[in-house]
């Protein structure tokens, strides 16, 4: 296990990953983190797909993990909405161990996973619709939810009749309507083109700061990454994927994502993230050769 | 906010028709085609059967196929017939279609029933179930009773299968997306398994009613009192190859208004269709 917290030359990014919300000065014990993964190992038959792996999300604090194709980022975040128990290890949901179910989650997954046969309203409403809330004032939330990731006017379209990007955003009002504490997310923008996926970025980053969730973000850009998180975790190349470092993010916020990655720190912090990343990234190539000459 | 009105806009944008292939008459002209092709056949075999290159007795006569479908509606005998079909088929169809999604569901949704009755299953849908028909006339008689069990047995394993795979091939990752929105065993069931199935429920809707129908003329066919079926059974007897041909072209006609019925509250009723 190699988990080492880089510090930036910061002096500020030298105390170890705290949440980013200040928790007042005169309260005593830190509060449970929102997601721990305790030593959390998951095989697939004879593959190991993740081996050891132990990183935390605190309450109310933005994480991004970063790692190569393939290595097992769907895996960590399938064990901790509780879709897949973990072979080895634990985890744990501010601070109880996680049996069925992530109830406190919100997940987005990289797929799309919207219900083809409803119209984007009844989408997002599903999920209130399942806790039983009055019709009226679920499709009332419900089109505040589309207003505000831009497809008002749009409800009573159907997946098929939205684009990749719509669908997208359709999958995240319904999945923040529900109001969940924690968000995990999983590859959301990869598939959208630069202007669209810049937009969605700083809208999420206004959600985040309206309702302070802890997120579990998914991606395999590092830029993304470093303009909206708190905190950056690298996977080593899978099999037996565990992290192998982690970076705080020093970014003032509130973030433009577009603008905050032509400042210098954001530059540093990139070259930073990319050296540590570097030997790994070219160890899953050197692996790749090698299953091709096979 | 990103509710930029151009990217909100930015729905796929379909191509508007096909572009007619080079040679490729219009739709009329098509169509006047198809009819003049028709009037072709009809005249050839009015010519080969008046010129006795056909034997009358075994193709009839076209005038004297058409003079009897006159003769049927015209004088109304052929309305209880029709109707008698029609909702034969209907109640094969609507039976053969709710049994068939129960059953479906049930075993697509319990692994351990589906694999009890797996053998039986194979075998019931292997059987040629047309042989069903004495029998059924031996249990609920020459009424549309036997006709409308030999129908459910043909619609039933059509639904039965589409529906039963539509619940097994749900999905995952919307059935795991509902589950993480907090869905309960009976929410799942309504608003994942049962959508799902239905969108394979609506793909064999064509085929359950030609089943259905097929179901109902056997049925009449192999004995009864009253539908098209026994029309043509009748002719039959009386060796009278006219009403015969009659018969059939009515119930071809017959079949193709059902058919285009379907497509109709397809229309209606498949809107958000995955694919
Ligand atoms: N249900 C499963 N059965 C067997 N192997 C699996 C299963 N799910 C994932 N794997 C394997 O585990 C590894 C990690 O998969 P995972 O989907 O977590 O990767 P990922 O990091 O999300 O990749 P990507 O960036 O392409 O989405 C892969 O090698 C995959 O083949
Ligand atoms: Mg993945």
């Amino acid at each position: 296990m190699t988990l080492a917290t880089h510090p930036g030359a910061h002096p500020g990014a030298l105390r170890p990953a705290m949440p980013a919300t200040d928790h007042g000065a005169g309260s005593a014990a830190a509060p449970p983190p929102a997601l721990l993964f305790d030593h959390v190992t998951v095989r697939f038959g004879a593959y190991t797909a993740v081996s050891d792996a132990h990183l935390q999300v605190a309450d109310g604090e933005f994480v991004s993990i970063v790692g190569p194709t393939g290595c097992g980022k769907s895996t960590l975040l399938n064990v901790a909405a509780g879709l897949l128990e973990p072979t080895e290890g634990d985890i744990c949901v501010y601070g109880r161990s996680l049996a069925g179910l992530n109830r406190a989650a919100g997940y987005l997954f990289q797929a799309d996973a919207l219900m083809p046969w409803r119209t984007a309203l009844r989408n997002v409403i599903t999920g209130l619709e399942y806790a039983g809330t009055a019709r009226a004032e679920a499709e009332r939330l419900g089109n505040e939810w589309l207003a505000r990731v831009g497809l008002s006017g749009h409800g009573e379209r159907f997946p098929h009749e939205m684009s990749g990007g719509m669908r997208k955003r359709v999958a995240l009002a319904q999945t923040l309507i529900r109001d969940p504490r924690i968000v995990l997310m999983d590859e959301p923008f990869s598939a959208l083109d630069v202007q669209t996926r810049v937009l969605m970025e700083n809208e999420l980053l206004q959600l985040w700061t309206t309702y302070r969730k802890s997120v579990l973000f998914i991606t395999h850009d590092l830029e993304e990454a470093i303009s909206l998180s708190d905190r950056v975790i690298i996977l080593s190349a899978g099999p037996s994927t565990h992290p192998i470092a982690e970076f705080k993010i020093d970014l003032e916020r509130p973030r433009d994502v577009a603008e905050i990655r032509m400042t210098p720190r954001f530059v540093e912090l990139y070259h930073l993230i990319w050296d540590a990343m570097k030997e790994e990234v070219l160890k899953a190539y050197e692996r790749n050769q090698r299953k091709l000459a096979d | 906010m990103i509710a930029n009105s151009a990217l909100a806009k930015s729905a796929p944008s379909r191509p508007a028709r096909r572009p007619r292939r080079k040679g490729m008459p219009g739709p009329l002209v098509m169509t006047t085609l198809q009819a003049g092709l028709l009037l072709v056949l009809l005249a050839a075999w009015y010519v080969l059967v008046s010129a006795k290159i056909f034997p009358v007795f075994f193709f009839g006569n076209p005038v004297q196929v058409f003079e009897q479908i006159f003769t049927w509606f015209a004088t109304g005998e052929i309305f209880v017939h029709l109707a008698t079909t029609l909702i034969e088929t209907l109640l094969a169809f609507v039976i053969g279609v709710l049994s068939g999604i129960g059953a479906g569901l049930w075993l697509g949704l319990s692994p351990l029933t589906a694999a009890l009755f797996d053998p039986y299953i194979k075998a019931l849908n292997a059987m040629p179930r047309v042989i069903l028909g004495p029998i059924f006339i031996v249990w609920f008689g020459l009424g549309i009773g036997s006709k409308v069990a030999l129908g459910v047995t043909l619609v039933f394993f059509v639904v039965f299968f589409n529906v039963f795979q539509g619940v097994r091939e749900v999905n995952p990752v919307i059935l795991a997306n509902a589950r993480m929105l907090g869905a309960n065993r009976r929410q799942l069931l309504s608003t994942v398994y049962i959508p799902s199935a239905l969108s394979w429920v609506f793909s064999s809707l064509h085929m359950s009613v030609g089943m259905a129908f097929v179901g109902a003329v056997v049925g009449e066919y192999l004995g009864s009192a009253r539908g098209v079926g026994y029309l043509i059974l009748q002719a039959e007897a009386t060796f009278d190859v006219n009403a015969v041909f009659a018969g059939i072209i009515v119930l071809t006609a017959f079949a193709l208004v059902l058919d285009f019925a379907v497509t109709v509250i397809e229309k209606r009723l498949i809107v958000g269709k995955p694919k």
